[in-house]
């Protein structure tokens, strides 16, 4: 589509197949992981070394090897890597979790927008769901529902990864039914008003009964605790340093259990009759596919990973308040949806790990470095915070992505299609004007 | 034996009286016409058969069913398929794809068994895609099979809704001006494909379609609407020569010059 990628195609062209491929990927894995592990300590070079180093994943998915090689190489790093490098620096590990967190709300809202064509802004409301539904239970704010009550035992953790799954279903079914005539334009700010609905009530059900605990939060959310094995595994480090890598670990799991359920859903006869909603409702129900039905099934699975995600989300922070779960929240959401390319599963993996990682770390570090060069006097003038300005360059990318890449980074084959401009397709061309009165 | 017998339809939009009192009786194993000016309020009345509009009176019997105050849904799976006269396809899937949309309502799938790829249900999947080739084959674009619905000719398209209307599995199917838009070439062509619906498949056929020739040729009784009111029916030929129905096509005067 852009000029650049025209540029390197006859280059890669030539590393993405036959048996230089499988070298050159495992190379390039090798020696990033090398220069990663080499000198893990936060630092403009690290932080360079750790985006290069994620980018074999990216290389992965484009490269055209065997599936198992790239299995192979892809589990290595995700639960080799990254894990080690969490024990030398926590910082990389706790953007892999965000990342994973993310990931899993793309994959999610995906379902959703991207392959029912439902657009939703109010998503977030079941990441809060999930969040609440632990944070309540596993603390002694459940003494303040139900007066006596004892928090749940840590373990039930597990259980309530589940529980959240169908609960965060439930909601998706719940907030569905209202939105289920409306579309487009209009579903969307319906959504969006419930989204903000259940924000407000965790801001404001600290009365009559204390539920959600208002705008203080809840503090103190039981983790799980932490398996002997992986204790036995990582001796000699501190619990702090273990949970990063056993939370990082779950969270793997729920992207990974998000992802065959996302991947196997869009291949089915589910899957065909959300995509012909999207393409044309009226003609999808009069083949016989029941409309209601799989709009509500298609909030409801949307939902349901963002329910499970929220269980761990607040065993992860051990806090959570309402302003986690602004519309601001979900908006981030549908923008990696969006910018990795709607209804295209490879496509909200990598928008939601840009995104995480453009706030959490890029930006971030670009704005450091500025400052840190303004301290040495080199020409950036005094009003100028680079700090103040990090959003404002995250638009800015946004924009300048869309403009060039308007299907998204990564599309589906599909939406592609439908971006691109009209083809002249010179069979059709002879064919009369079709008659559309 | 009546497949369908619509009594006595009535579709009001505001003040306009798009559907006023028809009744329409198909008996199985036939070709049947629906024509009439523009406007007349055909696709109006294919719509309710279909459920797309509830109407504001009559009843429809379908196969021993009352079809009013189904959902469409509701209304294929018991048997009734249709195309549209403005060609609705799922533009951005392939043919294949399209027609296995179309037999939705014929698998079982389920959302569990989908997420745990049951045996049951990866040989449902494969017994289908085998199924819609078949279906593609029989109006003739199995070569097409994995093209977008988007990127066909015209035609193609045409004889692609049918295909993804046969996957629903249908007892009587209705087809909205199948023909239009086709050269003379083409509309030979889908003159006989409906033909073999019926002969072939033995499905019942009703049709909206404005080219003479292909209501002359293919069909045994034609019902004529005008301003939303049945004001004709019969066999072509009664048709034909129906002054009623020459004053609705070409105004009074051609009557009068006629029986001239």
């Amino acid at each position: 589509m852009g000029k650049a990628t025209a540029l390197s195609q006859p280059f890669l062209a030539q590393l993405n197949r036959g048996p230089l491929a499988y070298l050159a990927l495992a190379l390039y894995a090798t020696v990033t992981t090398v220069l990663l592990l080499s000198n893990p300590r936060t630092s403009l070079g690290t932080d360079v070394v750790f985006i290069l180093f994620l980018m074999t994943f990216l290389l992965l998915y484009r490269a055209r090897v065997a599936g198992v090689y790239k299995l192979v190489i892809g589990l290595a790093l995700l639960l080799g890597v990254i894990p080690y490098l969490g024990t030398q620096n926590a910082f990389y590990v706790e953007l892999a979790i965000q990342a994973a967190i993310f990931v899993t709300l793309a994959l999610g809202l995906n379902v959703v927008v991207g392959f029912a064509g439902l657009l939703d802004l109010g998503y977030v409301a079941f990441f809060a769901v999930g969040a609440y539904l632990w944070g309540i239970l596993s603390t002694p704010q459940i003494g303040q529902i139900s007066p006596g009550a004892s928090p749940l035992d840590s373990s039930l953790f597990y259980l309530f990864l589940a529980i959240g799954l169908f609960v965060g279903a439930l909601f998706g079914i719940l907030l569905g039914f209202p939105v289920l005539r409306l579309r487009g334009d209009y579903l969307a700010i319906v959504t969006l008003g419930l989204g903000e609905v259940i924000r407000v009530l965790a801001v404001n059900l600290d009365r009559p009964i204390n539920l959600t605990n208002g705008s203080q939060g809840i503090k103190d959310v039981a983790r799980p605790p932490l398996p002997e094995p992986l204790r036995a595994l990582m001796g000699g480090l501190g619990d702090a340093q273990i949970y990063q890598v056993f939370i990082y670990l779950l969270a793997l799991l729920v992207l990974g259990l998000t992802l065959v359920v996302v991947f196997r859903l869009k291949n089915s006869r589910i899957g065909r009759a959300w995509e012909a909603m999207r393409e044309d409702d009226v003609a999808a129900v009069a083949m016989g596919v029941p409309i209601v039905r799989m709009k509500l099934l298609a909030f409801a699975v949307g939902a349901s990973f963002a329910g499970a995600m929220g269980v761990l989300f607040a065993a992860k922070q051990q806090f959570i308040n309402p302003p986690t779960f602004d519309l601001l929240r979900s908006i981030g959401i549908l923008a990696m949806v969006i910018l990795g390319g709607m209804g295209s599963i490879p496509g909200a993996i990598f928008g939601g790990a840009l995104v995480t990682l453009l706030d959490l770390q890029i930006l971030p570090r670009i704005a450091a470095e500025l400052s840190a060069l303004k301290r040495q006097g080199v020409g950036i003038p005094d009003w100028f915070d680079p700090a103040q300005y990090q959003r404002a360059l995250f638009g800015l990318l946004l924009i300048i992505m869309m403009i060039f890449r308007p299907a998204g980074i990564l599309p589906d084959e599909r939406h592609r299609d439908e971006m691109r401009e009209v083809e002249v397709n010179p069979e059709a061309e002879t064919q009369p004007v079709p008659n559309l009165k | 034996m009546a497949l369908l017998q619509a009594d006595n339809i009535t579709k009001v939009f505001g003040g306009l009286m798009a559907v006023n009192s028809v009744s329409l009786v198909v008996e199985k194993g036939s070709i049947v016409s629906v024509i009439g000016p523009n406007g007349a309020g055909k696709t109006t009345f294919f719509n309710v058969l279909t459920g797309i509009y509830k109407p504001d009176t009559g009843t429809i019997t379908f196969d021993g069913n009352s079809l009013v105050g189904l959902r469409p849904d509701q209304i294929t799976h018991l048997g009734i398929a249709r195309t549209f006269q403005n060609i609705r396809l799922f533009n951005n899937m392939t043919a294949l794809e399209n027609v296995m949309v179309g037999m939705h309502t014929r698998l079982h799938a389920g959302l569990w068994g989908a997420i745990f790829q049951l045996p049951s249900v990866r040989r449902e999947e494969a017994r289908a895609r085998q199924r819609a080739r078949e279906l593609l084959a029989f109006v003739g674009l199995e070569q097409r099979a994995d093209e977008l619905a988007k990127n066909l000719p015209y035609g193609d398209q045409r004889r692609l809704e049918i295909a993804r209307a046969l996957a629903t599995q249908p007892k009587l199917i209705l087809l909205d001006e199948p023909t239009a838009g086709m050269n003379p070439q083409e509309t030979v062509e889908a003159t006989e494909l409906i033909r073999r619906l019926r002969d072939e498949l033995g499905i019942t056929v009703v049709l909206i379609e404005h080219d003479m020739r292909v209501v002359m040729t293919i069909s045994e009784r034609v019902t004529v609407l005008d301003y939303g009111s049945k004001i004709a029916e019969g066999k072509p030929e009664e048709i034909r020569s129906n002054p009623r129905v020459i004053e609705a096509y070409l105004g009074r005067g051609a009557v009068v010059d006629l029986s001239n």
